[in-house]
Order: structure tokens, then C-alpha cells, then sequence
């Protein structure tokens, strides 16, 4: 046996050791219940103390589960094991029918199943849904034929059948965007761009924001200098573009820590769960108050 | 694994981190919050509400985001619930009724039971379509949304009777982690209806650098990531809370602790690298 192996065995069975004394002696990982108007709800352990909540056996497994996928996905960063792979397939099956599942449910059934067979669904789907076919309801007509000439890919033979359908949803996304793009990100930044070098307040210099406007106009000018390529970048406009680049590396940097920040709240919140559901270590929520 | 600084296994860096981050979470760390201007900019903006206005609350997001955006998303929850506004909750992302759920029976069912579904609040659930979704519904909502995510009929609703598109709402809150969210939000609704609807929105992170062009004419407020979310829980916390608010409405303030700890860690070791590569730089000079 290698010497890591046997390290991590001693880890591991530490580490189990004590996991079973967390569990068998504090009652650890263990999920409470109780009924809300008909409903099952989530309880505390102090409902349970109170007999007024019960022990979920289903709710404890998914927080083994939870607990488990999470150390299974954290060993990647250690390096490639079977139990990380194992982790990330069932992730990508489990959101893939997800996906699947909520799509037919929340849009085939009532956008569109619903809209050409109003009563039938009803009859076995959606019971608040109006009987009553729209005035316009054969329009929905055209998004099925499209579905199903999209399906049609799938056949070994008319497979060109199904361009016809994306060719029609790149022209509709990318007109729709065009416009988008150009009222809100065109023009819409080139009306806030225009700003008062020298801000008054009741007729008073607000120097403070002064500063932010020359700063924001000249970093804008500058910026735009630098992706200017009909003039050599020399003199001023040298001088421009290369304080265009400084400006473009602040907000890269600006753009690294907020994404700094956003990967450490996800490793944060996947260790409080660790810490607090699983082997409650902790208890910020105040979930076990007076054990 | 070697330890050697000059080729430190990254290994011992992940393991570095993994200690600062869990330190604060074990010993609860927690700091006070200043907020900025774009924080106190959204808190402005739902403040300014009155009894009955109508918010559509659009969930944007999935488990993956919840670190940050949850926070938020209580927190908006809450400051609406004390503002008695009635909240239409709508999602682009197909998990995003879940998490309506979840902020439906964590806030609104646990701490303001007097409010009454269809009512006060609403849960139309998800569409598929991103933008286009909203394209549709700044005109008409009720061919998009015959039900709720109960299978009640729109028209059975009492809150929904006269809401023909979403030009009635007051104000859009959006809780962004991508696309579709804040963007599509401003691009579709608030900026083609700027004269009659107002968009304040969280979002993560990592999307936040690309929204922040959009303040404050397109978009009335951010909040930035965790931090933002930290700022604005203060803010509302501050009025609605009193001295002693109850954890759930902390999750965001409580998150910072482990927040300075690693960034303190990430500043070191760029440090340290830095120092590292002009040293390498130098002796090869010098044996040249």
C-alpha cells in the first residue's frame, strides 16, 4: 500500500469515527417535520422536544445525500477520483430532467397544448384552465408545426426539414435583440454619457461629483480611443488609448474581485450547510436552541 | 506534495482557503455594513411604495446562486412584506419557482400570516422564452399566464383581475444570476417603458460589472453580490427589524465574515507572487 493511500485511510476512518459519534451521540444530520394546514413543513429540533414535530427519515437521507454530493464534488480539487464523477453525472441527469419535466409542465401543456385543446387539458391537466379556445387559437398552430418539423432532426432521412424552424428562431432572436441592443446599450449609454463636467447643487460646485463625471467621461473617450484603429496611435490619441487601457485593466480587475467574491459565497454557504445541517457544528440559524 | 514557494503545489493554496473560509463560518464572524449609495438607491426605491402598489418580484436564479442571491431575495421579500405592497412573483429560470417557494414559506408564511394568497402575493411560476417572455408580457400577461404555479385561473385571482401587462407594476425587482435577468429586464421592459415602469435589481457577482453602465438612468439601484446584499439587509434591518432581527434576516451580514478572511488570503498570495516573480526576475538578470 502507498503511503497516501494509507494517510488517507487513516483520514478517512478518523473522520468517520467521528461522523459516528456526532450522529449517535448529538443526534446529528437528523431532519424534523411537522404539519402546517395539511402540509408537511420543515421543524426545529425544539418543536421535536416540544412534541410537536416528528422525525423525517426521507428529509435525514437528503441531507446525507446533499452532504455526501458536496465532498464528492470538492474531492476534484485533490484530483479526478470515480466518486467526483459519479457526483457530477448524477447532477447533469438530474438537471437535464428536470429541465425536461418543468418545460412540458409549465409551457407544451398550458402555452401550447392548452391554447389548441383547451377542454381536453383541462379534462386531465389543468383544472383552473379556461375550457374556452382564444379567438386567435389556430395561430398557435404554427409554433406546433415548427416543433415538430424541429423534432424532425431526429429522422435519419428529411433531417434539412428542421433548419427551417432554427433559421426562423436565429432571424426572430437576432432581430428582437438588434433593437434591444440598440436602444438600451447604444443609445441609451450615449444619452448617459452626456453629463455636466462641472455639477452644481443649489447652485454650489458639488466637487465630489464633478470628479465621478470628468473621471466617467474621459474614461469613456479614452477607452474609445484605444478600439479606434482608423488613426496610427501616436500623439494624443496614443496618449488617449493608452490611458484607455489602464481604465479597461481597472475594470478587469474590478471584474475579477466581484467574481472573487461571488466563488468564496458559494464555498461559504456549501460549508455552512456542512457545518450547520449536517454535523451541526454550528447553529446560526437557531434551529437548536437550548441542546 | 512538495512544499516549495517557488512551485507551491496548488493543492496546499486550496487547502489555505479552505481553512480561511470555514474559520469565520465556525466562529460566526460577522462585521458592520456601510452602505453605499447604489444599496441605499434600491432601499429608496421600494421605501418609496405605498400600501397596495403592485412589484413584480422576478426570481432569476437557481441553487447554484443561492449564496448570494438568497439574501437577497429574503431581504426584498421582507422590505415589501412591511411595505404591504402585493407582490407578483414570475421566474426565466426553471428552478426559480422553488426558490419562490421557498421565500413564500420562509418569510411571508412564517412571519406575516395575515397576508392572504392571491391576494397580497402571487406565484405565476416559470416560462420558458428568456427575453422573449418578457417581450410578451410588457403587453399582455394573461395569454403567457392563463394560471398560477397552482393551476388557478388567472381570471379567479382577485390580484390579477386588472392586470393586463406588467406596464401596471410599480416597480420590478429582479434577483439576476444570468441570462435571462437583469439585462433582458432592462433592455425589454425598462428602458422601452422608461416613462412607466422602474427596475431595481441583485445580481451576482460575477454579472454585476456588466449592469453597473445601466445605473441610474436605466436601472434605479444595484446590489452588487454578497456585499450589496450585506448593505441593503442593514438598511432594512435598521428599520424594520429592531435591535435584535432574527438570523434569517442576517444570512447576508453573517456571510461577510468568511468574505474579508479570504480576500485578506487572495491579497496575500497575489503579494507574495508578485514578490516571487520580480525576485526570479532579478537572480536570472544577475546570472545572465
Amino acid at each position: 500500500m502507498k503511503t497516501e493511500t494509507r494517510i488517507w485511510l487513516v483520514i478517512f476512518v478518523l473522520a468517520a469515527a467521528c461522523l459516528a459519534w456526532d450522529v449517535g451521540d448529538r443526534g446529528a444530520s437528523r431532519a424534523y417535520v411537522r404539519e402546517v394546514d395539511g402540509r408537511v413543513a420543515p421543524a426545529t429540533v425544539a418543536d421535536y422536544v416540544a412534541g410537536t414535530a416528528q422525525f423525517s427519515l426521507s428529509r435525514t437521507i437528503g441531507i446525507w445525500v446533499a452532504a455526501l454530493l458536496t465532498l464528492g464534488i470538492f474531492s476534484f480539487l485533490y484530483r479526478d477520483n470515480p466518486f467526483y464523477k459519479l457526483t457530477e453525472s448524477i447532477l447533469v441527469g438530474v438537471s437535464a430532467a428536470y429541465w425536461m419535466v418543468v418545460a412540458y409542465w409549465d409551457v407544451l401543456i398550458p402555452n401550447l397544448f392548452g391554447k389548441i385543446w383547451p377542454g381536453w387539458i383541462q379534462s386531465w391537466a389543468m383544472p383552473g384552465l379556461s375550457p374556452q379556445r382564444d379567438e386567435y387559437w389556430f395561430v398557435y398552430l404554427v409554433p406546433l408545426a415548427l416543433g415538430i418539423m424541429l423534432l424532425w432532426r431526429l429522422s435519419p432521412r428529411g433531417s434539412w426539414i428542421g433548419l427551417w424552424p432554427l433559421a426562423f428562431s436565429i432571424g426572430a432572436t437576432a432581430g428582437l435583440r438588434l433593437v434591444a441592443y440598440f436602444q438600451a446599450d447604444f443609445l441609451g449609454q450615449i444619452r448617459s454619457g452626456i453629463m455636466p463636467l462641472a455639477f452644481f447643487k443649489d447652485s454650489t460646485l458639488d466637487v465630489e461629483r464633478s470628479i465621478e463625471n470628468i473621471v466617467l467621461v474621459t474614461g469613456t473617450i479614452c477607452c474609445l480611443a484605444y478600439f479606434f484603429f482608423s488613426f496610427e496611435h501616436k500623439g494624443t490619441i496614443g496618449r488617449a488609448s493608452q490611458i484607455g487601457v489602464w481604465v479597461l485593466m481597472i475594470t478587469f480587475g474590478a471584474g475579477f474581485g466581484y467574481t472573487v467574491m461571488g466563488r468564496i459565497a458559494l464555498l461559504a454557504i456549501r460549508l455552512e450547510f456542512l457545518f450547520d445541517d449536517w454535523l451541526w457544528l454550528i447553529d446560526p440559524s437557531q434551529r437548536r436552541l437550548g441542546m | 506534495m512538495r512544499f516549495n514557494l517557488d512551485n507551491i503545489d496548488r493543492r496546499w493554496i486550496f487547502l489555505m482557503m479552505l481553512i480561511t473560509v470555514a474559520g469565520p463560518i465556525l466562529w460566526q464572524l460577522a462585521f458592520p455594513e456601510i452602505p453605499t449609495p447604489y444599496a441605499r438607491a434600491v432601499f429608496d426605491a421600494i421605501e418609496s411604495l405605498k400600501p397596495g402598489d403592485k412589484v413584480l418580484v422576478a426570481f432569476d436564479y437557481d441553487p447554484a446562486s443561492e449564496a448570494e442571491l438568497g439574501p437577497m431575495a429574503t431581504d426584498f421579500v421582507h422590505h415589501c412584506c412591511e411595505k404591504k405592497v402585493k407582490m407578483y412573483f414570475i421566474s426565466l429560470w426553471p428552478v426559480g419557482p422553488v426558490m419562490v417557494q421557498d421565500a413564500i414559506r420562509n418569510i411571508i408564511e412564517a412571519d406575516y400570516p395575515q397576508m392572504v394568497y392571491g391576494q397580497d402575493y402571487v406565484n405565476l411560476g416559470y416560462k420558458s422564452g428568456y427575453e422573449g417572455v418578457i417581450k410578451v408580457i410588457v403587453t399582455d400577461l394573461r395569454t403567457l399566464y392563463p394560471t398560477d404555479t397552482r393551476g388557478n385561473n388567472i381570471d379567479q385571482i382577485p390580484m390579477c383581475r386588472d392586470v393586463k401587462n406588467i406596464q401596471s407594476m410599480k416597480l420590478i425587482v429582479d434577483i439576476s444570476a444570468g441570462y435571462a435577468g437583469a439585462k433582458e429586464w432592462t433592455q425589454y421592459a425598462a428602458v422601452p417603458y422608461a416613462d412607466k415602469m422602474k427596475l431595481v435589481s441583485g445580481s451576482t457577482g460575477v454579472q454585476s460589472p456588466q449592469l453597473f453602465p445601466y445605473l441610474p438612468d436605466q436601472m434605479v439601484g444595484l446590489l452588487g453580490g454578497i456585499k450589496g446584499a450585506a448593505e441593503y439587509e442593514k438598511l432594512v434591518n435598521d428599520k424594520y427589524s429592531g435591535p435584535t432581527p432574527s438570523p434569517k434576516y442576517q444570512e447576508a451580514i453573517r456571510r461577510m465574515g468568511p468574505q474579508l478572511f479570504a480576500h485578506l488570503l487572495m491579497i496575500g498570495l497575489i503579494i507574495v507572487g508578485n514578490v516571487l516573480y520580480f525576485t526570479q526576475r532579478r537572480r536570472k538578470g544577475r546570472s545572465r
